[in-house]
């Protein structure tokens, strides 16, 4: 069907976009790899020298990374476990007959639009203030100890307002799915008797299972290297409390300008995310029919 | 009997989603207000919430004192510029790939989509400097084309997935009536596809707009978009709650609206199409 002339068109026309690609990808990952064999620290130029698997030995072992690993492992994990869970309760509930479902439709996906360095700036001064923020004054009036949230429980606090800022995301592709589920089938169910309970276990829920597969996992990769929320409220602390594996790597580069280990380290969280972006890549392919 | 049970439920859920839906927004709308208070007032405890002496004064500052009308432009050409340039680069790509497919057609969508799984932090040490040796740092030009590289795989599996929907056989009738493939794209298919980049266009922009790991670890203060400027305000010196909020409602108000539109098709955009 297609002439000779449009398929030599066609290609052309993709090459631009493929080269791009394949040098932003390559070239970059290529000096990360070549720079996390070498001792180099930008304070002392031209001592660059071969370091052989030293730079990620000294990244792998030093506790900051065990930390950095651990809190990764807590921020991911919680923010999944909240934004799911709250998510498909929230879809199930949009999903009802609601007066003015415009509206709060709005209201629930609002938070994705704000960017990082406002959702955390204003989570910290205006409601996590320990004295005059609006949590401090609720607690206050509930005749509790206000908490301070950056000092006490600086992670949970990080974790809330990533939370808030993914909520939306994970809420709208199961209201998207939920919406795409066969009404008859769901009566069809309640028909024959079925509890409300058994319709969500055995029909609802394995209906979510692929979406809650997606957004798992690009929440994932876009929680692996949560920063500006961290940049500008704890700045990694108290201590290594909240520095996760990208934070750490931050810091090494441009804070203590060792770029070998930085390097070493960046390629870590590549690996890291290529484990999850090959099972993404993979049920995204199995939907696609090129 | 079943009507009232009906409309029990509907108020139930009605009740219910819209308290969720304003707990949600809260932070949004409490920023809002606090825009509109005195430094005083937006400290004060027990806080007010409507009953002040509202004022623009912060908004007023914020647009005189700080750099709000430096650092906004360059969000604008940033987020705008990288979105332009890579719909330029990626209509075509996405047009060859949905009317003349190939058998690899396949592999490089998912392979594009593989390029995005990359998570910045792993490549900030080599751009940050390439960037340092090119005199790329703090550079307009600079934050565009990274912005616009990080993007291009969306923005080429979004226009993908619209493309894929215009049907075939209106190409083929074209064809027949001795439509070249100039005149066909321009005529036939740029007219069917409006809708489709269009929404691409919206979702790459606030994308953008609110990206902050390269804008913040490859800009300082003279190409800063308004994440950085916001940031700005983390410093212990700069906690002015209410310019805080007059600046980040400003910062966020055009994206907002701009989202509000676009949310229909954000579903598809940021799932690659893996949920519809």
């Amino acid at each position: 069907m297609a002439t000779q002339q449009a398929r030599t068109l066609g290609r052309l026309m993709l090459s631009p976009t493929i080269i791009l690609l394949f040098v932003w990808m390559i070239v970059p990952l290529a000096m990360t790899i070549y720079f996390s064999a070498l001792n180099y620290n930008l304070l002392n130029p031209g001592m660059e020298n071969f370091a052989g698997l030293d730079n990620y030995y000294y990244f792998l072992t030093d506790p900051a990374f065990l930390a950095a690993f651990r809190n990764t492992l807590v921020l991911v994990g919680s923010v999944l476990a909240i934004t799911v869970v709250f998510g498909i309760l929230i879809a199930l509930l949009l999903d009802q007959p609601i007066l003015g479902r415009n509206v709060v439709r709005l209201m629930v996906i609002g938070p994705f639009f704000i960017m990082p360095t406002v959702s955390a700036l204003v989570w910290k001064n205006l409601l996590m203030h320990p004295v005059s923020g609006l949590f401090a004054w609720i607690a206050t009036s509930l005749g509790l100890e206000p908490i301070d949230w950056f000092a006490e429980a600086p992670m949970f606090a990080i974790i809330l307002i990533v939370s808030w800022q993914w909520l939306p995301f994970a809420t709208l592709i199961l209201l998207t799915a939920l919406q795409s589920l066969d009404a008859e089938q769901r009566e069809a169910a309640e028909m024959d008797g079925a509890r409300s309970l058994s319709t969500f276990l055995y029909i609802t829920l394995p209906h979510l299972a692929r979406p809650i597969t997606v957004v798992i996992l690009i929440e994932t990769i876009f929680l692996l290297s949560v920063f500006a929320d961290i940049f500008v409220t704890t700045g990694g602390g108290p201590g290594l409390q909240t520095t996760n594996i990208a934070f750490l790597i931050y810091s090494q580069a441009l804070m203590h300008y060792d770029v070998g280990t930085a390097s070493a380290g960046g390629l870590v969280a590549v690996v890291v995310a290529n484990i999850l972006a090959f099972f993404l890549v993979r049920i995204v392919g199995r939907n696609l029919e090129a | 009997m079943a009507r009232r049970v009906a409309v029990a439920h509907t108020v139930t859920a009605t009740v219910a989603a819209w308290i969720v839906g304003f707990v949600i927004f809260f932070p949004i709308l409490w920023m809002a207000i606090t825009s509109f208070k005195t430094e005083l007032e937006a400290f004060n405890t027990p806080p007010s919430f409507l009953l002040f002496q509202w004022t623009t004064e912060n908004y007023a500052t914020v647009q005189e004192r700080s750099n709000y009308l430096h650092h906004a432009p360059n969000s604008i050409i940033i987020a705008g510029g990288s979105t332009l340039v890579a719909m330029v680069i990626a209509i075509p790509a996405a047009w060859s790939m949905a009317f003349v497919p190939s058998r690899r057609t396949r592999d490089i969508l998912l392979w594009i989509l593989s390029t995005k799984m990359m998570p910045a932090v792993g490549v900030l040490v080599p751009i940050y400097l390439i960037f340092r040796d090119l005199a790329l740092l703090d550079s307009r030009i600079g934050l565009l084309c990274i912005l616009c590289l990080s993007n291009l795989p969306i923005v080429v599996w979004m226009l993908f997935t619209y493309f894929k929907e215009i049907p075939k056989d209106i190409l083929e009738a074209s064809r027949m009536d001795g439509a070249t493939i100039g005149r066909e794209l321009v005529y036939v298919l740029t007219p069917m596809a409006v809708p489709g980049i269009a929404s691409t266009i919206l979702l790459n922009v606030i994308l953008a707009w609110n990206e902050a790991f390269w804008t913040l670890n490859l800009s300082t203060s003279e190409a800063a978009p308004l994440t950085v400027f916001i940031a700005s305000y983390s410093s212990p010196e700069g906690l002015f709650w209410a310019k805080l909020s007059a600046a980040s409602t400003l910062a966020i108000a055009p994206i907002l609206v701009l989202g509000w539109f676009t949310q229909r098709q954000l579903v598809r955009g940021l799932t690659f199409g893996a949920v519809k």
